[in-house]
């Protein structure tokens, strides 16, 4: 039986570009800025690397295609580089490459690198997928953006529980509220402004019952993570040493948009999130998760996530939210370093981008945001749409703990 | 006796109040004042000819098998497709069998809706065919503050011959042609261009139509007065009365030619008051339809008793009372492209249309056709090649499911503003079919505001996108939020 990647690899080095609207600079700065840092981090030479993951989604209006622009703007040592692409999980995706590639004992180091230069359309929003759809769903799938997939959950989700819509718009905005508050002390962070309730619920509808202030930002940038065994980072001189728990991923089979769901929920999510705390060794993760980054594409998500996670009861995460429980000062602080709400989502650095400020806390490295003693710190990302998704859960902690 | 064993009749919901166009477009041409009666109905965005016409063609053939059509005629002079069967597009939304169908598009004059009809009564005649379904259908584009503008309107209506259960028996035909040219619309041009009205009044409408009705009564020694109805197209209602006083009828024997609820409907407008006048019908009546363009053909039906029990369609007064009023002539004359709104950047993706992938999906694309699996009996959509019953786990073990015409109802719903579309917020949402089955579709003819989960729905096909580039119109199935029953 498998025995699962807990403490098989510890993660030797992290770096995060800034995020924003990065309009002087490719994918390739962006990509870089991430990697010096990561590699000072690390405290290794370049050439130590192996083997590279690149996780980024919309490579036509980017990268392009292959792992090759992740080679050539590193200058990698003509090594083994693979392009991942799962969506909002390409970043994660790009890091259990990476993992795994050291559990199994192929390679001693390697490179995860996520990246997205998005603000060269020309517009906001996530880019059109155009023929990148398929040629299929091009001829039949609802003229449906990002935010409009998102918010149909809020109207399965009120008319699932019963709850009237006006007082789920408040749990959402006060999902905002909470990540603004974070990211307004992060210097990496896109938006940086706090915002208040009236501000969210007064924003203009994007797609109903979405307002602007629930929607995350979009914006370009790149994070990575170097990771090796916990026996070679140990050699490397390496002190409390953060490892990997649990990375677990599930996608959606057809069965929410065909054949059965309540419409309130991401299946796969609570599938994964399942799979990690037994992975982690987790039991009750309402009080042993110490902090999360979610996926907060749309504050409806979020708001769902808490419940898919098992943290909230099912119909219960408005009132979790409202009662401020996953607040800075809440008993399992979310979005500690502002989210996506922030950071904006830059598609293939996200994943990786949560676990770098996982990895701060856990370091004490956190400045202004630092939470007191934190142990597991878990992350998520949910991409497609709620009828069909992927959804990666991870979970980080101190070596051995 | 070959005949009419249906009929059907879609009338777009949205209404255009005429002194909407004078209020906004009087200023220019004060002239249209003069014909500003009532309202015409206007198609919604993404409905055209053909969609209008595949409307049409499934009220008709409610309670009729689908299955047992020899062939589809479409007639219509806006047709979105030069070189493409559009009656193809049509038979394949009724998915209707490859094998042995005759479709044909009758094109190019507002009279080829009554020439469909002699066609396909013909090969019944002949002994050819048993059911064939005849469809007309325009939705003509046109200039602001013109007379065509405040007389035209958007419409379909189909009828289904054969020589079963028939409801109206044909009686003969007559047919005028000549080349008698009051209107044209030259190939690639968007607009019709019309000689003076008394010109098409007076030797047009007022002198064709007369012409051939009376060679129909000499042919075949009937009288006018035999007739319940007389139904024949005329959209100035001054000569559409002088017509009937021309050839002695009694103005309560004439249809009327529906300008205050409806507006003329083009090629479809004969067969859209023939529907009107059926609906009306008594067994025994005979009723005379005519149309006009480059002549008139003359067509005698006369009622059956089967017209007693015949469970009526939908059909004109079904679609008349199913209306909205479009009460802002910007959000028409966008809806009709007249005006230049800009889509966005987002709205600028043009991807071509693959047509092996649209040929080896037709079933699903325009039938709305999914997969009923044989060992569970669970409906999917689209068609899968495992079964979607992670139960089950059949494998290609799936018999065809159509999925128009079942009862579904929303299951979640969104109104997207950032979705680049002609008519904000982009409604879609989850439907869920009774008898299981569901899928994510986009929402039409409905205000989003008033959309509520659980609301029922139905099933309407439309245009999905227009690909301007290339000249290609893409349709799928649409649902539409039964409002207030429909409203």
């Amino acid at each position: 039986m498998a025995s699962g990647i807990r403490d098989k690899v510890a993660i030797l080095g992290m770096g995060c570009s800034k995020f924003g609207e990065r309009w002087n600079d490719g994918p390739e700065a962006l990509m870089v800025e991430a990697f010096q840092e990561c590699l000072a981090d690390a405290g290794i030479e370049k050439k130590q690397i192996q083997a590279a993951w690149l996780g980024t989604c919309f490579d036509e209006i980017s990268v392009g295609k292959s792992a090759l622009p992740a080679s050539m703007a590193l200058k990698l040592n003509n090594v083994a580089v693979t392009r991942v692409e799962n969506f909002c999980a390409s970043g994660t995706e790009a890091f259990r490459g990476a993992v795994y590639a050291v559990a199994s004992g192929a390679y001693d180091i390697a490179l995860a690198i996520g990246v997205e230069k998005l603000k060269d359309i020309g517009y906001g929003g996530l880019p059109e997928f155009g023929s990148a759809m398929g040629s299929l769903n091009g001829l039949w799938f609802a003229n449906m953006t990002a935010p409009g997939g998102f918010a149909m959950l809020a109207s399965g989700y009120a008319a699932k529980y019963g709850i009237d819509m006006q007082l789920v718009k408040k749990a959402m905005a006060h999902v905002s509220v909470k990540s603004h508050a974070n990211g307004a002390l992060n210097p990496k962070a896109h938006l940086r402004k706090p915002v208040t309730e009236e501000q969210v619920l007064n924003s203009p509808m994007i797609a109903y019952p979405l307002g602007l202030f629930d929607c995350c930002g979009v914006s370009d940038g790149s994070a990575c993570a170097i990771v090796t065994t916990p026996e070679i980072a140990k050699s490397l001189g390496k002190k409390n040493i953060i490892s990997v728990k649990a990375l677990q991923l599930s996608l959606s089979n057809g069965t929410e948009i065909a054949y059965d769901w309540d419409g309130a929920q991401f299946i796969t999510t609570s599938k994964a999130s399942l799979e990690a705390y037994k992975e982690a060794g987790i039991k009750d993760p309402r009080k042993e998760i110490s902090m999360m980054e979610v996926h907060d594409c749309f504050s409806i998500t979020e708001l769902v996530t808490m419940e898919d996670l098992h943290i909230s009861e099912r119909g219960k995460a408005p009132e979790d939210i409202l009662n401020g429980f996953y607040d800075r000062d809440g008993k399992v602080p979310c979005q500690i370093d502002g989210g996506l709400k922030c950071f904006g989502h830059p598609i293939g650095a996200s994943g990786l981008r949560m676990l770098y400020e996982m990895y701060l806390q856990l370091q004490g490295k956190a400045g202004d945001r630092q939470l007191k003693d934190p142990r597991f710190g878990l992350t998520h990302n949910l991409g497609g749409f709620p009828m069909m998704n992927v959804c990666s859960v991870a979970i980080v902690g101190k070596y051995g703990d | 006796m070959a005949g009419i064993v249906s009929y059907g009749g879609y009338i777009p919901r949205y209404r255009l109040n005429r002194m909407l166009i004078v209020q906004n477009m009087a200023w220019y041409f004060p002239v249209i004042m003069a014909v500003a009666q009532g309202e015409k109905a206007v198609a919604n965005w993404d409905e055209d000819a053909v969609s209008m016409a595949v409307a049409a063609a499934y009220d008709c053939m409610e309670g009729n098998d689908r299955k047992k059509l020899n062939g589809v005629y479409l007639a219509s002079t806006t047709l979105p497709f030069a070189d493409r069967l559009n009656a193809g597009i049509v038979a394949a939304a009724l998915n209707i069998p490859e094998d042995g169908a005759t479709n044909a598009d009758f094109a190019s004059c507002l009279k080829s809706c009554t020439t469909a009809a002699i066609a396909a009564l013909d090969a019944i005649n002949a002994g050819k065919a048993n059911n064939m379904l005849v469809v007309a259908s325009d939705q003509r584009r046109t200039k602001m503050a013109t007379m065509l503008e405040m007389f035209y309107g958007d419409g379909a209506a189909a009828l289904l011959f054969g020589k079963d259960n028939v409801i109206a028996e044909f009686k003969g035909s007559h047919s005028l042609s000549c080349d008698f040219v009051d209107h044209y619309r030259g190939s690639g041009k968007e607009f019709d261009y019309n000689w003076e009205e008394r010109w098409m009044r007076d030797e047009g409408y007022g002198k064709i139509i007369p012409q051939a009705i009376g060679g129909f009564l000499k042919k075949t020694g009937m009288a006018i007065t035999d007739f319940a109805k007389v139904i024949y197209p005329c959209y100035f209602s001054g000569t559409h009365k002088d017509i009937a006083k021309k050839l002695g009828l009694d103005p309560s024997k004439v249809q009327g030619n529906m300008h205050a609820n409806c507006g003329d409907t083009g090629t479809a407008h004969p067969f859209v008051m023939l529907a009107a006048a059926l609906e009306d019908a008594k067994p025994g009546d005979k009723l005379l339809v005519a149309s006009f363009g480059q002549g008139c053909d003359v067509l005698a039906f006369e009622v059956t008793d089967k017209i007693k029990n015949f469970k009526g369609p939908k059909g004109i007064k079904g679609s008349l009372a199913n209306k909205v009023d479009l009460n802002n002539y910007q959000k028409f004359s966008k809806f009709r492209d007249l005006i230049v709104a800009d889509l966005g950047i987002r709205g600028e993706t043009s991807v071509n249309t693959s047509l092996t992938t649209l040929w080896r999906n037709r079933k699903m694309i325009f039938g709305l056709v999914g997969k009923k699996c044989k060992k569970c009996g669970v409906p999917h959509f689209p068609p899968n090649i495992i079964c979607v019953n992670p139960d089950c786990g059949a494998v290609n073990e799936f018999d065809d499911y159509e999925f128009v015409g079942k009862q579904g109802k929303v299951l979640m719903f969104t109104g997207d503003m950032l979705a680049a579309s002609v008519d904000p917020p982009a409604v879609y949402g989850l439907v869920g079919f009774d008898g299981g089955g569901r899928t994510l579709m986009d929402f039409t003819d409905c205000d989003m505001n008033q959309v509520k989960v659980g609301m029922p729905i139905k099933l309407s096909f439309r245009k999905r996108y227009t690909d301007k580039t290339r000249g290609f119109t893409g349709y799928f199935w649409k649902a539409i939020p039964q409002i207030e029953g429909g409203k």
